[in-house]
């Protein structure tokens, strides 16, 4: 199980990359494993405003149905169309080639309430719910 | 309460992740559903489906009774040969749909869904009466392995000396040797694959998997969970009590017609069956593929000229097909072949196309 040093994390098992204000999001290894075979990414629309804890964006393993909670607040500026024909990334490249969107932050100080990788890491050993 | 098969340490210890179904505690995937389904589909894949329920029926009546009990004609069967039959209420829903195994003129093996085992056995001593029949449920003694797939005959043929090329599909023979074991072993499954299910006591179950899984280990052969036996079976349109069958669907509503045999006498459901076959189906099950992306599933609703004609069944992403497919019980005006359909996923409509069912056959 993967735990890139350089981003936080949800206690919902997203990921977050942080430049300036923008965030990238994607779900976790952790999450992709527990899900399986990742056949479809619904992906939220650019420009759409999404409060943190709203979801924003679905992923379809073959036998289960997973909400994406945004984990900031702020704008949809950008989302993974590659995702539209390659959903198997999550599954085999979560952190690089999987991310779902990129959401520009209207209050960065939301950032303090999330986990860092060894927080997260620990709170996937102790079951991760 | 969930229980444990006798194949619960064999799971973990194969890295099976376990989940409830049904009260019990057995693996959704080891490898992945995709790898397992495709296992299966190309080579072979073991089962554990000890979860499901035995129940014996003997006696001088029990012909005469079960075919008061079932919709099929249980006098076509010959010795050890092996029917599918829903079994109806009065009423023609569907109590649950089973396999009977013929094991002489007296005696019967009925194995039946493991979430309705106790439903299944209160209605079936319900009605014993007037029957010289006994009916002991005996799943609790009895663990059942599936190893399907075209090399299944390959892999289990080195661990026995049953002629398994003479077991003809939905045939049995009642007492095998397989790996030093006595078993009961049927030319039977739920994957649309030829296979084998293997009836054993619970304490032979485990030695039985580590054998077969070591004949196999050198023809692809994957332990495989319940995720890929739902794809599996989806592709094959092989009914799934709870989603196509339940006390609300009849099994001519479900698209079973052939197995309920309405000119072999009475039986329970028959006159509401018989009525509902002359006067026509008011809904039908249709299978579909999504022709917009995402995936279907069991009990979305279907759009049909602007509004809800029925509902999703079972739906999933087709790993053979690489298409998002399903079956749903639709108003019967909408349910024929090239028929146009929307799909409501979380509020947005998705097209779907009616299709020709089984999705997926195999060759041979």
């Amino acid at each position: 199980m993967n735990f890139p040093k350089e981003l936080k994390y949800s206690k919902e098992h997203e990921w977050i990359k942080v430049e300036g204000k923008r965030a990238t999001i994607g779900i976790t290894d952790f999450a992709q494993s527990q899900l399986g075979d990742v056949v479809f990414v619904e992906l939220p629309n650019t420009g759409r405003t999404v409060k943190a804890g709203e979801t924003f964006s679905v992923v379809e393993s073959v036998k289960a149905v997973s909400d994406i909670y945004a984990p900031v607040s702020g704008t949809v500026v950008a989302v993974n169309e590659k995702l539209n024909d390659t959903p198997e990334a999550v599954n085999l490249s979560p952190y690089e080639d999987a991310w779902i969107a990129v959401i520009e932050m209207s209050d960065p100080g939301e950032l303090e309430g999330l986990l860092d990788s060894g927080a997260y890491e620990q709170f996937t050993a102790e079951g991760g719910h | 309460m969930t229980q444990k098969t006798p194949l619960y340490d064999i799971h973990v210890q194969y890295g099976g992740k376990i989940i409830e179904f049904g009260g019990w505690m057995l693996p959704v995937q080891y490898s992945g559903i995709i790898a397992e389904h495709r296992a299966v589909r190309e080579k072979a894949g073991l089962f554990d489906v000890s979860h499901m329920g035995e129940v014996k029926v003997n006696g001088p009546d029990a012909l005469a009774y079960l075919q008061k009990a079932v919709t099929n004609d249980v006098a076509r069967l010959a010795d050890y040969q092996v029917q599918y039959t829903p079994m109806c209420y009065p009423d023609g829903g569907t109590v649950d749909d089973l396999l009977i195994y013929r094991c002489g003129a007296q005696e019967y093996l009925l194995v039946i869904n493991a979430a309705n085992i106790a439903k299944d056995y209160d209605w079936l001593k319900r009605n014993t009466a007037g029957f010289n029949v006994t009916v002991d449920n005996v799943s609790s003694q009895t663990a059942q392995l599936a190893l399907q797939g075209p090399l299944a005959q390959t892999i289990l043929s080195q661990i026995t000396q049953a002629p398994l090329d003479k077991i003809g599909y939905y045939w049995f023979m009642r007492s095998v040797q397989v790996a030093g074991r006595q078993v009961m072993l049927s030319r039977t499954g739920y994957t649309g694959e030829d296979g084998f299910e293997i009836y054993c006591r619970n304490e032979d179950a485990a030695p039985l998997w580590e054998a077969i899984m070591t004949a196999g280990k050198n023809q692809g052969l994957l332990p495989a969970g319940l995720g890929c036996r739902d794809t599996l079976r989806l592709e094959a349109c092989l009914p799934l009590y709870g989603h196509e069958l339940s006390p609300q669907i009849s099994p001519l509503e479900a698209g079973l017609g052939y197995f309920v045999k309405l000119d072999k006498g009475d039986f329970n459901g028959r006159e509401v069956l018989l009525r509902q076959k002359e006067q026509g189906l008011t809904r039908k099950l249709a299978g579909f593929v999504l022709t917009d992306r995402g995936v279907a599933r069991s009990e979305y609703p279907v759009i049909a000229a602007g509004r809800q004609a029925g509902q999703v069944t079972s739906g999933s992403y087709s790993p053979t097909l690489d298409k998002n497919l399903g079956l749903a019980l639709v108003e019967t005006e909408f349910a024929g072949q090239g028929q146009k359909l929307e799909i409501e996923i979380r509020g947005k409509n998705a097209a779907a196309e009616v299709i020709a069912r089984p999705f997926y056959k195999r060759k041979g």
